[in-house]
């Protein structure tokens, strides 16, 4: 459960880098109001995905094979 | 940690760099793709994007170019090297040694971690440009050779001293650090370019094309760059890797992969990293041109800072960061050939201070496209003849890994083909004008040619000390 939770804001840290930038590109956002809400999704990012993404990575890297 | 826990853990560290990687120890495919994708979205993308538009790139020629030279590299990555890293399960040191023997590859082996300590390098001082904003430091132009400030060095030897330290603690640790950097820094490089878009004049979708052709990627050089056109940029993108696929260095990553279509995972680094980062990087650079009435200060992490605040700094510098890591550890795989004795974590210890000295100086940075040009085709002949050690020598009734049979310490054969490739390269650029970034293609076919007429004649005087395979 915590770690569905830990996932959910890194994407939603993700989700803040991007999205804004397509509100300032739409003319719906300011340009510095998008650099503020991307240092935030970042400190989020750094704070949460450590806790996840490698333990993921390590798990499913032993399992995972390429088919073609 | 207490020091002593720190210095065991340490020499725990088994790379396995002199025997072929046990089964237990194979990687599965996502360890491939974050560290392509990681170390290929790095902090040179941020100098080679806007460098394209000094050079007055065309936006079709880009485009296209770009798309076409980076499939042809990760074709190189997934049918030159990656079958032969499976099959060998050996770092590329210590196939070329059997190959060519001891002496000729201790003085590869310097040569090329000499060039991977630049090539980190170049990417530390990148991060440098962004770690100097909030201290006000003079940044680098793009005819600076030396370092203009104290600053400049102190700020290069931190952000060294903590690359260096991931380094020594050994691949595990650097893939790690990738996986986590890695879809952030993609999203930075992709948010960061669209968000400035308006800024130049792009307020549709269907405004860009001409905002492209007309602001960004103008077909006109700045003052004292060369022109390039498509095949300037179709070959540098193929050829940006050429010492780790043609070349073969990667045979040390992907022996680690459990088929040889792990190859192909290299498309992530080359089409988020190499593709969209450099337009990306580009777009950012021709806004810097426009706000700063075209200066001629060269500094990715302000270019990104203006972009996308503190944000698009910190991403600087962890793309500069992701990249040096990997080569950083290729270069102490490099040098520890040399002297098999040392820890891993010791000869890293010294490769990240030969790099850190190396990053003091802005050449690397301004005088990249070329650098990485002449640093593939350096070592891109001994790719070609592990290639056809591999391949054809045993088809015309040769023996392969022959300094290992035949207990010699020089393959001249080998050697031959390395020196040989280079003069005929020099020649090349010298007596007919033919670009660094051209040189690859013809070389790895000179390469291949003179040692497989050598070996013929030189294994025809010399006899095996074991029976041939």
């Amino acid at each position: 459960m915590k770690n569905i939770i830990l996932k959910l804001v890194s994407y939603l840290a993700l989700a803040g880098t991007i999205i804004p930038s397509m509100l300032v590109f739409f003319g719906d956002m300011s340009l510095q109001t998008n650099k503020n809400i991307m240092t935030i999704s970042m400190i989020v990012w750094f704070a949460t995905v450590p806790f996840w993404i490698n333990k993921s990575a390590d798990k499913m890297g032993d399992e995972e094979e390429l088919i073609i | 940690m207490k020091k002593k826990g720190i210095v065991a853990h340490l020499e725990a560290v088994n790379e396995y760099e002199r025997e072929p990687i046990p089964s237990s120890k194979l990687k599965g495919l996502k360890s491939f793709i974050g560290m392509y994708a990681g170390e290929h979205t790095a902090g040179t993308e941020f100098v080679i994007g806007p460098l394209f538009v000094a050079h007055g790139v065309a936006a079709f020629d880009l485009i296209v170019g770009l798309f076409v030279g980076n499939l042809l590299a990760v074709l190189s990555w997934g049918f030159l090297t990656a079958p032969i890293a499976v099959k060998t399960r050996m770092t590329l040191y210590f196939q070329l040694e059997k190959i060519c023997g001891t002496s000729l590859v201790k003085f590869y082996n310097v040569i090329n971690g000499v060039m991977f300590c630049f090539l980190a390098g170049s990417m530390i001082a990148v991060s440098a440009t962004a770690v100097g904003i909030p201290f006000g430091l003079a940044m680098p132009s793009l005819s600076d050779m030396l370092p203009n400030s104290f600053g400049w060095v102190v700020a290069v030897f931190v952000i060294g001293a903590i690359t260096t330290v991931v380094a020594m603690f050994g691949y595990q640790q650097v893939s790690k650090f990738a996986n986590i950097a890695a879809p952030w820094m993609i999203l930075i490089f992709l948010a960061a370019a669209i968000a400035v878009l308006p800024e130049l004049g792009v307020h549709s979708i269907s405004d860009f094309w001409a905002v492209a052709n007309e602001k960004i990627w103008t077909g006109v050089p700045m003052q004292g760059q060369s022109q390039f056109t498509f095949w300037h940029v179709m070959f540098f993108a193929w050829f940006a890797n050429m010492a780790m696929h043609i070349g073969m260095s990667d045979l040390s990553i992907f022996r680690y992969a459990k088929k040889w279509q792990y190859g192909f995972s290299s498309a992530t680094g080359m089409f988020i990293g190499h593709y969209f980062a450099w337009l990306a990087s580009g777009i950012l650079y021709a806004l810097f041109l426009q706000q700063s009435n075209n200066s001629a200060e060269f500094a990715p992490g302000v270019v990104a800072f203006n972009a996308a605040g503190i944000a698009g700094a910190v991403c600087v510098i962890i793309a500069g960061w992701t990249t040096a890591n990997p080569t950083i550890y290729r270069a102490g795989l490099a040098l520890q050939s040399v002297v098999p004795k040392w820890k891993t974590w010791k000869v890293t210890l010294i490769t990240g201070l030969v790099t850190t000295i190396a990053a003091c100086f802005p050449a690397l940075v301004m005088k990249l496209l070329d650098f990485v040009a002449i640093y593939g085709f350096l070592l891109m002949p001994m790719g070609a003849v592990i290639f056809i050690d591999f391949h054809v020598l045993k088809r015309f009734g040769l023996s392969d890994f022959y300094a290992e049979k035949a207990g010699i310490k020089l393959n001249w054969a080998a050697g031959s083909a390395w020196i040989i490739t280079l003069i005929v390269g020099l020649l090349l650029n010298k007596l007919m004008g033919i670009e660094v970034f051209f040189l690859g293609f013809p070389g790895w076919f000179v390469a291949s040619a003179i040692y497989i007429i050598f070996s013929k004649f030189y294994q025809s005087k010399t006899n095996l000390k074991t029976a041939s395979t």
